[in-house]
């Protein structure tokens, strides 16, 4: 099949059967081998836990924005509804910059959720290989000659081996992308930090600081359409209970 | 014959395939030698979605090699590049 899979996978394949070679060592005995493969096993566990720990803090920073932008929308309001148009729009930029983030993060959680499932299920048909490889051994052991064992034997350990070079590519991706999370992860803690998604009455001394790097993050328009979008709920003359009006249309 | 998506799985994949598969790929080579994007993601999803349409998915207990070894199916067009020139997806 001169040419199969052209020079694009070829590449990789050429990779694998490089790994596979070196790993390979003809002294190895088949006990020693399984054992290799069971450690390497536990490694992969470990870094599905380090995945799966870095996506808590994602989720958990998800959490503490969502808080943020709630309470930031209200104070907004309140805010306006005393008069205060300034207090408002300091909290309504707040809110745009904690919202912004939210949907990176959103995005970013979703990918390392992908990833995870990938390297999981890479995992399991690993494991699953293993055990496959455990039970071939053993009748290996039992029934072949030393000769026909090798072969027996090496056919095997190449299935396995690819499927560890496989659960490694995974894990190497999962990596990347976590190590990208995590240098978003620090700058939005960084943003917590500085009290940006903080109460906005309760503002120090640093605030005017604050305020100016906000207004390159935010777009003032965005605020100002938010802004004028809650005067105008607030402001509307409406009859009857203020708020309730269009929610009562739909019981 | 034999084919693993990279970071999927297994796909026993009937011989008539083949001339089909090998279009595909050059299609994709030729995609990535010309930095096209669009073409790129289109000839290599395609690739993808032939060998997945018409493989038998290999159960996971299945010791046997793949013949053939395409990269994962989230490959960026960037790492594409990377297969012929720089270190690739697994490090030598």
């Amino acid at each position: 099949m001169p040419g199969i899979g052209g020079r694009f996978s070829t590449v990789i394949k050429a990779k694998i059967s490089k790994l596979l070679d070196r790993a390979e060592d003809p002294g190895e005995t088949l006990d020693y081998s399984y054992n290799k493969q069971l450690e390497l096993l536990q490694n992969v566990k470990k870094g599905i836990a380090e995945v799966v720990t870095s996506k808590k803090r994602l989720q958990m920073q998800q959490d503490r924005l969502q808080q943020s932008v709630v309470k930031l929308d209200t104070q907004a309001r309140q805010a306006l509804a005393a008069g205060n148009e300034d207090l408002a729009r300091a909290a309504l930029e707040r809110k745009q910059l904690a919202q912004n983030e939210l949907q990176s993060l959103d995005q970013q959680v979703s990918e390392l959720q992908d990833q995870q499932e990938k390297l999981t299920s890479s995992e399991q048909k690993l494991r699953t290989k293993i055990e496959a490889f455990r039970t071939k051994k053993e009748v290996v052991k039992a029934q072949y000659s030393a000769a026909e064992a090798q072969v027996q034997i090496s056919e095997a350990a190449t299935g396995v081996g690819e499927q560890m070079a496989d659960v490694g590519l995974a894990m190497q991706r999962a990596m990347d992308k976590t190590e990208q999370m995590r240098a978003r992860a620090s700058a939005v803690e960084e943003l917590e930090a500085a009290g940006t998604f903080e109460d906005v009455t309760a503002l120090g001394p640093g605030e005017d600081d604050i305020d100016r790097q906000l207004k390159q993050l935010t777009s003032d328009s965005q605020v100002d359409t938010e802004l004028a979008k809650m005067k105008a709920e607030l402001g509307s003359p409406s009859s009857g209970s203020a708020g309730q009006i269009e929610g009562g249309e739909s019981s | 014959m034999i084919v693993r998506i990279s970071t999927e799985g297994q796909y026993d994949l009937p011989d008539d395939v083949i001339d089909r598969l090998n279009e595909l790929d050059n299609a994709t080579v030729t995609a990535v030698e010309a930095a096209d994007e669009a073409a790129f993601a289109s000839a290599y999803a395609e690739l993808l979605g032939l060998v997945r349409a018409r493989g038998t998915p290999l159960g996971d207990d299945a010791l046997a090699g793949s013949e053939l070894i395409l990269p994962p199916p989230d490959l960026t067009l960037a790492e594409a590049g990377e297969q012929f020139t720089g270190e690739g997806l697994l490090p030598d």
